[in-house]
């Protein structure tokens, strides 16, 4: 094990572990929850709630589908609406995932090791979720495989001028990386829970997934290795893909649209969600599940830390486009900005504001940084406060462009909220089904963490 | 329309499959062995089972196999179990109705009928071939070229040779298309609410007319609307002749009963005005909305006035006086807007009368010397709402300014019966309550609902008063309810006819398909009663006119008329009249109270006076000032708002002497304050399933005392709220943030004389080639389309968006939709208002696809279904859209429109009929958007490449043939399409000059359609 790889016990910070674990206590305390504990009635309760909202998103998907994308309250001159909001909102959240284990595991950052797992499985449900937007979105669905540049008889391609076009290739690519990203880093915790199962099929289920894992020094190398490259793979798509789904806009015309600032801008806004995403997960499951020990205090401040280093560069991002409304001259920009602060939708950016540049600001604060309940409702109001704000990009630009004979107002349905909430659902129901059949905390990394694992000269 | 479902659940338990029988094997059995055990002359005579079976069932003659057979469709085909949504059911019933009336595909009528262009050795199919015939609106007529696609009419265009068209047409005429596949219409002949046949009307009404003959008629009371047809006059005349006693009543809710009674004020004789605006320097209109479909000739004056609104030539001055904001107010270079009642005082003041100095700025001063430096070239002209003592004066003021014979000619009336509508309609209502009438037929119209309130005449025909009562109609309504018998009409598309245009001149009214629901005309009603129950229409116009035209050449004669579309030496000569009196008495609503509120009462924009209600096109055309669809609404001005605390949305009650009716307020800029207008037509009862119940019933406060402006009326708020179904975002070119977006360019005369190209300078267009893409080849010598829209020329009469969903098969998408924003035009016309909300200047911009040579539609496109064409064009490729809306996001003129569900009718067979055949129609989930009309492009070039391998040399379309069909139509011809590359063409022309400018062209999207700056001339004297 290298040097940085040491834990450093110091008298002002919280340690990533709590002291006193062994390898056998790590193994049994994560597994357990898997193998042995039984369900509780608060699982079987949340697992049905958000399965019911899971099908209530079916439905209307269904009838939408039976109907036709009217249900929705998307219009001309607003063609976008809930749909892509949600899209971005949840492609953002991703983000934290691919952050923490590639880019935190690159930089040699163990702390990420007690929270990368969920963080990833998190990515991967967040980018389901996304996933079903653009395809459902479109007039007629049942075409939306022509976006992807299949060898079609008629020698018909896409139009690759098109950020959707882009869209298409970065968010697969995303799905794909971070799916195996999350696969490979299970092996080895899958074979653990094959060695540890009572229960035969249980057994033989995770043992099929381990894929033969026998935990030997030439497997280890090699998992090693494809671990690394993967994580090389993942991090350039932490930027890139946030920044295509920005193109969507950025190339755009419309004023609101049509701005420069917008592929750092958006990562970091990404960054920002998934973060506040991590904490309202993991805040609660480190209660309930007595992992304290694991995700410790120091996780959650940096966490915040993260959070509000990202706000700033949003803040930032905000303040240029203002900046910039003003500056260009440009009549249009300038019409923009005003109609954000004093238009129809001013209440929205009133309230994008205050959650996601103001309120976050108390994180300076340390005790309210290291405090769960303060920080799951910080995140809870970034969360919104970021759904605000691609609510502000797609709709508000749209409902005032240039010509103003054209201007209209967006009225959201019972079927965009069924649609968006139902979202919520699935990827809630994905969460607590994650948490019974897998191991949310990486054992065998944590597992480096502890002293034992110090290689002695 | 409520559908009764307790019927059809009740039914659903026996045609349930689950109840069906069980087969019982032994009779089975039994069966086949008495069909088998006879021998086969046996089996001749007592025949006891089938030779052939087709099941067991039936072999057993099973009860369940014999109800089958009894039943026209298999069990569950036949009955309506299910509750519908208003559109499922909207399919359906149209579909079921269709089916009923129709037998074939083409319905060719069996008259000989000649065509008009182009005269083919036989049909070409595919080609579709043009009829001159005519419409009529309030007796007079439009002159039309219907396109017939294999004996299908499918759209209406202007008579170019006809002096009141040249080519244009009017939002109705559009819309009559529609009105003839109308799947609502009445269609078949109806006693008491069951429907029976034309024979048995036929043995009904021949008892009574029998016992009528001896009393000769005294018992009998015709009700028509306003008649021009030279025929059908001739037949009631023939009638009358028959029947002494009886009598000719006429009422038409929207009737010139004033304009009658001015021109007998001032001349002791009805007479027609007309005017010629090309000749008319200034023009002073009191009240006249003469540039707006439905007012008599507007389609001539539209074009004629559109003429000098060049300020490169000899540009004329409009003054308007108006009581409501109407488009000729709007394309005032001056205008004033005054409560009603005040312009008889402004009238009286040109007059040499004394203009009340509390009125603010001398308005008539400047513009009195203005009139009389233009003697002889200019016009004044009073709308029908106005008392007949306006009327005359302005025919004295005429007379005056010696512009009669110059500008404005006396003709005969059109109206073959002209009478005051009015006074005609009392005197009915009077005899029938002095219980005179025995037998009234009510030929077309509706006053049942239309009638003047005070008159109560639905109530008289309920009450039972008059024994028998008979109703011709094109549909089922109010007042078909109320007669014992109605007769369907048939459509003015479908019939034979004449009718006079607004100078006189007569035209033929050619049918172009044999009637689909087997309607009668009017004519052949009237020859009915007369005793000639088999005449047809085309005998007794043939017969009429050959009794007018009796030399030898009658054949080519008429054969002449029907090609042309009107009949030679028909068109009224100038009548030599000279205003007798100079000093008119005062109407009574003059110098009334002005502190009291006066309320106007107008017909409705696109749906007249109800008559259109169940035209979805009409309908859903956005009113031009308002630009409200499905609904009317209570006009205030915004002082008046203010003043009473009203909102947009807010539902009022309107009270007049104890008539109350409630509706929603839409705030009018340049309304005058203590004033109210209100439209006519909407809260129909029976309209059919597109009119039915939409708007507010504003008869009810209609007398026939104050037909159109009444005095004293109450409002009141209610507290509710209602949605109204706008097309516009926003009517200002200022945002509110207080910048300004030069989106119509305007100037006066005299700054553009001085600075001509003051439109360029409002927004910088980007030096070429900036942009990353490569431009595209386009072949030096290959067609490149572009458009001009002249913005002085364009009146804002919606004309161009009815001809494009006509043309392009476009859907209507209904209120609730309309309120959303999908409305599906292609081709939309923008209002704006300017300055001062009280009297602001109002501009129309027709915005079509601007076919931007940088489209940023394209670009955007995720499928490359949106493509710039060889000729330049934004080809929209249906079958390829997935509809991801991007394109229309990035459209900065947002003129694509998306079907959001399925919008078009697939089912009813109507409509199949109606569509233009070579224009895909469109499904769910796919944009769409103006195409230059591609599909008339192609028409052509083809015709053009014909053309140059018949001849061996290059033939290019020529300028003139090829035409949009907005442009086509646009009795302005404020819109001009054509080959860019060619210099010599209109488009090119219209492109160089100086007013020319690209609408949003500093995004550097290059438009092929540019606009012509708008140039008022303002009379200098008048600086306010």
């Amino acid at each position: 094990m290298d040097e940085q790889y040491k834990i450093t016990v110091n008298a002002q910070e919280t340690p990533v572990i709590e002291p006193g674990y062994t390898f056998g206590t790590v193994t049994e305390k994560i597994s357990a929850i898997v193998l042995t504990r039984p369900a509780s009635n608060g699982w079987f309760v949340g697992f049905g709630l958000a399965f019911m909202l899971t099908m209530m998103m079916l439905y209307a998907i269904g009838y939408l589908f039976v109907k036709g994308i009217g249900i929705w309250g998307v219009t001309i001159p607003i063609g976008w609406g809930f749909a892509i909001v949600n899209f971005v909102w949840w492609i953002g959240i991703g983000h934290a995932g691919t952050l923490i284990s590639a880019i935190l595991l690159l930089l040699r950052q163990s702390w990420r090791n007690s929270i990368n797992r969920f963080a990833e499985a998190m990515t991967l449900f967040a980018v389901a979720c996304a996933g079903i937007f653009p395809a459902i979105h479109v007039g007629r669905p049942w075409l939306a495989y022509w976006l992807f540049p299949y060898p079609s008889t008629m020698g018909v391609w896409p139009q690759f001028r098109s950020p959707l076009i882009w869209d298409v290739f970065a968010v697969s690519t995303y799905a794909t990386i971070s799916a195996l990203f999350w696969f490979i880093g299970l092996i080895p915790d899958l074979a653990t829970l094959r060695d540890r199962a009572a229960h035969p099929a249980t057994r033989m289920i995770y043992g099929m997934l381990s894929m033969g894992w026998r935990g030997s020094a030439r497997h280890w190398h090699r998992y090693e290795t494809a671990y690394l490259l993967l994580a090389g793979l993942a991090t350039p798509l932490v930027l890139s893909v946030h920044t295509v789904v920005s193109f969507d806009f950025a190339v755009g015309i419309v004023p609101g649209w049509h701005t420069t600032i917008f592929p750092p801008y958006f990562v970091a806004g990404a960054i920002y969600s998934g973060f506040a995403m991590v904490l309202m997960l993991a805040i609660p499951i480190r209660k309930i599940y007595g992992l304290e020990d694991f995700i410790t205090e120091r996780h959650l401040q940096n966490s915040a830390k993260v959070m509000l280093a990202t706000g700033l560069i949003v803040a930032y991002g905000y303040g240029i486009e203002a900046f910039m409304g003003w500056y260009s001259g440009d009549r249009y920009d300038a019409f923009t900005l005003w109609n954000r602060l004093h238009g129809p939708y001013a209440v929205p950016y009133w309230s994008l504001l205050a959650c996601n540049i103001f309120i976050p600001q108390v994180l300076w604060i340390r005790k309210l940084r290291t405090s769960p309940v303060a920080l799951f409702f910080i995140s809870g109001v970034i969360l919104v406060g970021m759904w605000l704000e691609r609510f502000i990009i797609v709709v508000v630009s749209l409902s005032r462009d240039f010509l103003t004979s054209s201007w209209g107002m967006y009225y959201p349905t019972r079927w965009d909220w069924m649609t968006y909430i139902g979202t919520i659902g699935m990827f809630l129901a994905a969460m607590f089904l994650f948490v019974r059949l897998l191991p949310m905390i990486s054992i065998f990394e944590m597992r480096t963490l502890l002293p034992e694992a110090e290689v002695k000269e | 329309m409520k559908i009764e479902h307790q019927d059809g659940r009740a039914k659903r338990e026996d045609v349930c499959p689950g109840s069906k029988g069980k087969l019982d094997l032994e009779s089975v059995r039994a069966q086949i062995d008495r069909a088998t055990s006879h021998d086969a002359g046996l089996a001749e005579k007592e025949k006891t089972g089938p030779e052939y079976w087709r099941s067991l069932e039936e072999l057993a003659r099973s009860a369940d196999f014999q109800a089958a057979l009894h039943r026209e469709f298999p069990k569950g085909a036949s009955e309506w179990v299910d509750s519908v949504s208003r559109r499922g059911f909207l399919k359906v019933m149209g579909a079921s109705l269709g089916l009923a009336g129709m037998t074939a595909c083409v319905r060719l009528p069996l008259e000989p009928i000649v065509p008009y262009v182009r005269q083919p050795e036989g049909v070409v199919p595919g080609r579709p071939m043009f009829y001159a015939t005519a419409m009529t609106l309030g007796g007079y007529a439009s002159p039309l070229l219907v396109e017939s696609h294999l004996g299908r009419p499918t759209k209406i265009e202007g008579n170019d040779q006809h002096p009141a068209s040249l080519g244009g047409t009017d939002i109705f005429a559009q819309a009559s298309i529609l009105g003839l596949y109308d799947p609502d219409r009445s269609q078949s002949v109806v006693s008491m609410g069951e429907e029976r046949s034309w024979q048995s009307f036929l043995s009904a009404i021949r008892g009574p007319l029998t016992a009528q003959k001896a009393l000769q008629g005294a018992g009998i009371r015709i009700l028509t609307p306003t008649i021009s047809s030279p025929t059908l006059a001739d037949q009631l005349r023939g009638f009358l002749k028959i029947y002494p006693q009886a009598k000719w009543h006429a009422y038409e809710p929207v009737n010139r009963d004033n304009v009658l009674e001015g021109a007998k004020l001032a001349f002791g004789q009805p007479v027609e005005t007309r005017y010629d605006f090309e000749k008319a320097d200034v023009i002073v209109s009191l009240d006249a909305d003469f540039l707006y479909a439905g007012f008599p000739g507007n389609v001539r004056y539209i074009r004629d006035f559109a003429k000098r609104r060049n300020p490169d030539g000899n540009m004329n001055r409009l003054y308007v006086v108006e009581s409501t904001p109407t488009t000729t107010g709007a394309k005032a270079d001056h205008r004033l807007p005054v409560r009603a009642s005040f312009i008889e005082t402004f009238a009286r003041a040109m007059g040499g009368g004394v203009y009340p100095e509390d009125r603010g700025p001398l308005f008539p001063g400047p513009m009195m010397k203005d009139l009389e430096s233009h003697g002889g070239s200019s016009v004044v002209i009073v709308g029908d709402y106005q008392p007949p003592a306006v009327h005359a004066l302005a025919h004295a003021l005429n007379a005056k300014f010696s512009n009669v014979g110059k500008t404005v000619f006396y003709t005969e009336p059109v109206d073959a019966n002209p009478i005051n509508q009015t006074d005609s309609i009392k005197d009915l209502l009077s005899d029938i309550h002095a219980g005179k009438v025995d037998l009234l037929v009510i030929l077309g119209g509706n006053p049942a609902y239309d009638a003047p309130s005070d008159l109560d005449f639905a109530g008289v025909l309920k009450n039972g008063k008059i024994p028998l009562r008979v109703h011709l109609g094109l549909y089922q309504n109010e007042t078909a309810e109320l007669c014992q018998w109605h007769i369907n009409q048939a459509h003015e598309l479908e019939a034979w006819g004449d009718a006079r245009a607004y100078d006189g001149t007569v035209s033929i009214i050619q049918p172009l398909i044999a009637p689909l629901y087997g309607g009668k005309s009017a004519l052949e009603f009237v020859a009915l009663l007369s005793g000639q129950a088999d005449a047809t229409g085309y005998d007794l116009v043939r017969a009429y006119w050959q009794k007018q035209h009796t030399s030898a050449d009658f054949e080519a004669f008429w054969r002449k008329s029907l090609h042309d579309g009107w009949i030679e030496g028909t068109t009224y000569s100038t009548k030599s009249v000279s205003v007798k009196a100079s000093n008119f008495p005062a109407s009574s609503s003059a110098g009334s109270d002005p502190n009291a509120i006066e309320l106007n009462i107008r017909r409705d924009p696109t749906i007249y006076d109800g008559q259109f209600s169940n035209n979805g096109w009409l309908q859903e055309l956005p009113k031009p000032m308002t630009k409200l669809t499905w609904d009317n609404a209570v006009l205030i001005g915004p002082k008046m708002a203010e003043r009473l605390q009203i909102k947009v949305e807010d539902v009022v009650e309107l009270e007049l002497n104890g008539k109350k009716v409630t509706g929603p307020v839409w705030i009018q800029a340049g309304h005058p304050d203590n004033s109210v207008t209100v439209t006519l037509g909407y809260g129909r009862r029976r309209a059919g399933r597109v009119g039915t119940a939409q708007g507010f019933d504003a008869y009810a406060l209609r007398t026939s005392d104050a037909p159109w402006v009444a005095t004293g009326l109450q409002i009141r708020k209610t507290g509710d709220t209602y949605k109204l179904a706008s097309t516009q975002g926003y009517q200002s070119m200022d945002t509110p943030d207080g910048g300004h977006r030069p989106l119509v360019r305007e100037t006066t005369l005299d700054e553009y004389r001085k600075e001509p190209n003051f439109a360029k300078e409002e927004g910088e267009e980007p030096a070429p080639g900036l942009t990353l893409y490569k431009p595209y080849p386009y072949k030096e010598e290959a067609y490149a389309w572009g458009m001009a829209i002249d913005l002085n020329s364009c009146v804002g009469c919606n004309n161009c968006m009815l001809a494009c969903q006509s043309e392009n098969n476009i859907a209507v998408v209904g209120k609730e939709q309309c309120v959303i924003g999908r409305h599906m035009h292609w081709i939309r016309v923008d209002a704006y208002y300017q300055g001062d909300r009280d009297n602001p200047r109002a501009f129309f911009q027709p915005v079509p696809c601007m076919q931007c040579e940088n489209a940023p539609c394209e670009v955007v496109c995720p499928v490359g279904a949106t493509n710039h064409s060889s000729e330049g064009l934004n080809d929209m490729v249906y079958n390829r859209c997935v509809g991801t809306r991007y394109c229309s996001n990035n459209c900065p003129y947002k003129v694509r429109r998306f079907n959001f569900l399925l919008f078009q009718d697939w089912e009813t067979p109507q409509y199949k009929m109606m569509r233009n055949p070579d224009v895909s129609v469109r499904s769910r989930g796919v944009m769409e958007k103006c195409t230059y009309c591609v599909q008339r492009i192609s028409e052509h070039r083809i015709d053009a490449e014909t053309a140059s391998v018949r001849e061996g040399k290059e033939i290019k379309i020529k300028d003139s043939e090829l035409q949009t069909a907005c442009q086509q139509s646009c009795p302005a011809g404020a819109i001009v399409f054509g080959n860019i590359n060619d210099p010599e063409s209109r488009v090119s022309k219209l492109k160089a000059q100086s007013r020319n400018y690209s609408l949003l062209g500093e995004l550097n999207t290059r438009p092929r359609t540019t606009y012509l700056a708008e140039v008022r001339n303002p009379n200098p004297d008048l600086k306010s």
